[in-house]
C-alpha cells in the first residue's frame, strides 16, 4: 500500500487521528503523574477501568460507547479513592496501596469478563478487545468522545496551571499559600482516569500504563522546565501514536496498541541513552573525563609535594616512585603534562648512579598544582 | 471592624495546642506566645515535637485540640502575613525548573485563580533572589543548585511572600558557613524592620548569638521566654534528660586546643 493510499484509508484515519488525541491527552497529564511519583497510578486507574467496562456492557446490554465508558470512569475513580484511603487510614504507603486496589479491581473486571462470555450474549464478541485494544474498531463518534473529553482535560491543565505545578512541586507550600490541596490532587487523579478512559478502545487496559509514563519520561530527559516536558511531553505522544498507527496498517495482522506503546518505547530508549546532561552516554563520557582529569592533577600535585617535601622545586621525581606512590601507571599522564608544558623530562644528572628518567616541574606547573591544592581546600572547608 | 481580637499583641499566639499521631500525643498542651519583633527559635531533642509545631500552626498537621492566632487573627485569615520555609529535603530538588521560577511560586498564593505571574512578579522574585545573593543563578536548573544554594532559593521564596511572621523549618541545617552567615543576615534584616522570625534550630551551641527569645520543647513546653532567661543549665537538662552530661559542658564551654592542623604530609 502506497503511502497516499494509506492516508486516504478511511479506518486508518479514524485510527491516526484517535492516536494523536490520545498521545497528546496522555502526554500532558502523564508529566504531572510522574513528577508527582504516581506512575503507577496509571497502571492501577487502567486495571481497575476494566469491571467498569463490563458493568457499562450489562447495563446497557451491549456493546455501547458511552455507558462502557462512564462505567471505566467511575470504577476508575472508585479504585483511586479506594487507593486514597487505604493510605489515609491504614499504615499503608502508597506503593502497597495502589498495588492492592489494582489487583482487587482487574480480578473482579475479569470475573465480570468471564461471566459474560459465558451468558453467550450475541454481542459480546469484542469485549475483550478492552484488554490489548483494538484501534481498528475506532469510529468517528468514537473521535468526537475522545476529542471532548481529552478538551476538558486540556482546558483544565491550562487554567489551573501554577496551581498543578505548585501542588506537584511543594503541595506543603501551596497549602499554605492557602490552595485546596486535596482537591487539586483530587481533580489530577480524575483528569488521568479520563486519559485512561481514552485510551481503552486504543491500547487497553493492560499497556496503557505506558501511555501515561512513556511521553513524560522520555519529555523529563531533554526538558528543563515544565512548560517545555508538557510541550514535549504531548508532542512524544502524538509521535508515538500516529508513527505505531502507521506502521500496524503497512502490514495485516498487527496489533495498533502494542506498536504504538513499542515506538514510544523506542523514543524512551533514545532519551535515556543520548539526552544531553542526563543520558547515560553523557554520563560515561563525564566519568571518562572526570577520571582523566582526577589521575592527571593528582599526578601533578605529587610531583610539587615530592619537590616540597625536599624542600627543593627543581626536584627530579623518578617515574616508579610515581606510580608506586599513585598505586597506577602515570606514563599517559606525564605526557600529557609534559604537553601543556608543566612539566619536563630529564636525564639524570652524570654523578648519580642509575638511568632512569626523571621529570622536574616548570614554574607553571608550579603555579598550576598550588591553585589545584588551593581549590581542593576550599572545598574541603565548605 | 466589629471583629473581636484574640491578645492582638502578640504575633504569635498558642494555647492549648494538642497534636497526636497514632493515639500518641507529640505535641501535648502547648502554650507559646511570641511578641513582634524577635528573632525566635525553637529548640529541642530529635522527636520533641519542633517541626510538627510549626506545621500544625500553619495547618498542615491536624491537631486535635487548641487554637493558634496571628497578630490576634486565626491563622486561615492571617495567610498573607505569613511566610513559611519548609525543610529542604521535603522537596524533590529534580523538579525541571528554576531558581527564579520556585521563588515566583512565592506569589502564587496572592496571585489567584487563573492569573499568571506576569513581568512584575518576576522582577519581585528577582529581587529576592538578590537579597540572598542567588541573582546570577536566577536561570540555573535547581538540581544543579548545592544544598547551600537551595536553601537560599527557599528563603527568598519566603521573602517575595513580604509577611509579617515567618517560620523557618531548620533552614542551617546541612548548609556550608557562609550560607549559615547569610541566613542569620537576612533574618536579622526582617526582625530590625518589625517582623517576627521563628526558626526551628538544632545547634545549641549557636542559639545565645543568633536568638533573643526562644522556646525549649520536648512533647511539652520545658520554657520560654528572652534567651538569657530560658538558656539554663536546668532547662536544657529537663529538656534534654540523659544527653545532658554532654550539654552541661557547652553551657561552661571553653574552646578546647586545637591540633596544630598543617604539620607537612609525607607521602607514602
Amino acid at each position: 500500500m502506497s503511502l497516499a493510499s494509506l492516508l486516504g484509508d478511511y479506518t486508518l484515519q479514524n485510527v491516526v487521528l484517535g492516536a494523536a488525541m490520545l498521545g497528546l491527552v496522555s502526554g500532558v497529564l502523564g508529566s504531572f503523574a510522574v513528577l508527582r511519583k504516581q506512575s503507577l497510578l496509571g497502571d492501577t486507574l487502567s486495571h481497575a477501568a476494566l469491571p467498569g467496562v463490563c458493568l457499562g456492557f450489562i447495563i446497557a446490554g451491549g456493546r455501547e460507547m458511552g455507558s462502557i465508558l462512564a462505567g471505566a470512569l467511575f470504577t476508575g475513580s472508585l479504585a483511586a479513592l479506594v487507593m486514597l484511603l487505604l493510605t489515609r487510614m491504614s499504615r499503608l504507603k502508597t506503593d502497597a496501596a495502589l498495588g492492592i486496589s489494582l489487583s482487587v479491581f482487574f480480578a473482579i473486571g475479569v470475573v465480570l469478563l468471564t461471566y459474560i462470555q459465558g451468558t453467550g450474549n450475541a454481542s459480546q464478541g469484542g469485549l475483550d478487545a478492552f484488554l490489548f485494544g483494538q484501534a481498528a474498531a475506532t469510529l468517528r463518534s468514537d473521535l468526537w468522545i475522545m476529542a471532548a473529553v481529552g478538551g476538558v482535560a486540556l482546558a483544565l491543565v491550562a487554567g489551573l496551571w501554577k496551581e498543578f505545578k505548585l501542588v506537584s512541586f511543594d503541595a506543603q507550600f501551596a497549602a499554605t499559600q492557602g490552595m485546596p490541596v486535596s482537591l487539586l490532587d483530587g481533580l489530577m487523579t480524575i483528569m488521568i482516569a479520563l486519559a485512561v478512559v481514552i485510551g481503552l478502545q486504543m491500547v487497553g487496559v493492560v499497556l496503557m500504563a505506558a501511555m501515561v509514563i512513556a511521553p513524560a519520561v522520555a519529555a523529563r530527559q531533554w526538558a528543563n522546565r515544565l512548560e517545555s516536558m508538557v510541550a514535549l511531553s504531548a508532542l512524544f505522544g502524538i509521535l508515538g501514536g500516529v508513527v505505531g498507527a502507521v506502521i500496524s496498517a503497512t502490514g495485516p495482522g498487527l496489533a495498533t496498541g502494542p506498536l504504538i506503546i513499542l515506538s514510544l518505547s523506542s523514543v524512551v530508549l533514545v532519551s535515556l541513552l543520548f539526552a544531553p546532561r542526563r543520558g547515560f552516554l553523557w554520563e560515561i563520557l563525564k566519568l571518562r573525563r572526570d577520571r582523566r582529569q582526577l589521575r592527571y592533577q593528582r599526578v601533578l600535585t605529587t610531583l610539587y609535594q615530592l619537590a616540597s617535601h625536599h624542600a627543593d622545586r627543581h626536584y627530579r621525581s623518578e617515574k616508579r616512585m610515581l606510580d608506586t606512590y599513585l598505586g597506577a601507571d602515570s606514563r599517559r599522564a606525564l605526557a600529557r603534562l609534559m604537553a601543556r608544558g608543566l612539566i619536563i623530562e630529564q636525564d639524570p644528572p652524570p654523578h648519580e648512579p642509575g638511568n632512569n628518567k626523571r621529570w622536574v616541574l616548570t614554574p607553571a606547573g608550579c603555579q598550576e598544582a598550588e591553585r589545584i591544592l588551593a581549590t581542593l581546600g576550599q572545598e574541603q572547608a565548605h | 471592624m466589629s471583629q473581636q481580637l484574640h491578645e492582638p499583641n502578640l504575633a504569635l499566639h498558642v494555647e492549648d495546642l494538642t497534636v497526636s499521631y497514632h493515639g500518641k500525643p507529640v505535641l501535648w498542651d502547648i502554650d507559646f506566645d511570641v511578641p513582634p519583633g524577635v528573632m525566635a527559635a525553637i529548640v529541642g531533642p530529635n522527636g520533641a515535637g519542633k517541626s510538627t509545631l510549626i506545621k500544625s500552626i500553619l495547618g498542615l498537621v491536624p491537631s486535635i485540640a487548641g487554637h493558634v492566632t496571628l497578630h490576634g487573627h486565626p491563622y486561615r485569615q492571617a495567610r498573607r502575613r505569613v511566610g513559611y520555609v519548609p525543610q529542604r529535603s521535603t522537596v524533590d530538588w529534580d523538579f525541571p525548573t528554576t531558581a527564579l521560577d520556585v521563588v515566583t511560586m512565592g506569589l502564587y498564593g496572592r496571585l489567584g485563580w487563573l492569573r499568571r505571574p506576569g513581568r512584575r512578579e518576576r522582577r519581585e522574585a528577582m529581587a529576592a533572589l538578590e537579597m540572598v545573593g542567588m541573582e546570577r543563578f536566577a536561570e540555573r536548573q535547581i538540581s544543579q543548585l548545592s544544598g547551600g544554594q537551595q536553601q537560599r532559593v527557599f528563603l527568598a521564596r519566603a521573602l517575595v511572600q513580604n509577611a509579617d511572621v515567618y517560620f523557618l523549618d531548620e533552614p542551617m541545617a546541612g548548609v556550608d558557613a557562609t550560607t549559615e552567615r547569610a541566613i542569620v543576615d537576612i533574618l536579622r534584616r526582617l526582625r530590625d524592620q518589625g517582623k517576627t522570625v521563628i526558626v526551628v534550630h538544632h545547634d545549641l551551641q549557636t542559639v545565645r548569638s543568633y536568638f533573643d527569645w526562644m522556646l525549649m520543647l520536648n512533647v511539652r513546653v520545658i520554657a520560654q521566654g528572652p534567651v538569657d532567661e530560658v538558656y539554663t543549665a536546668d532547662n536544657l537538662r529537663r529538656a534534654y534528660g540523659g544527653q545532658i552530661a554532654l550539654l552541661d559542658d557547652v553551657t561552661s564551654a571553653i574552646p578546647g586546643p586545637r591540633a596544630p592542623a598543617n604539620s607537612e604530609e609525607v607521602p607514602g
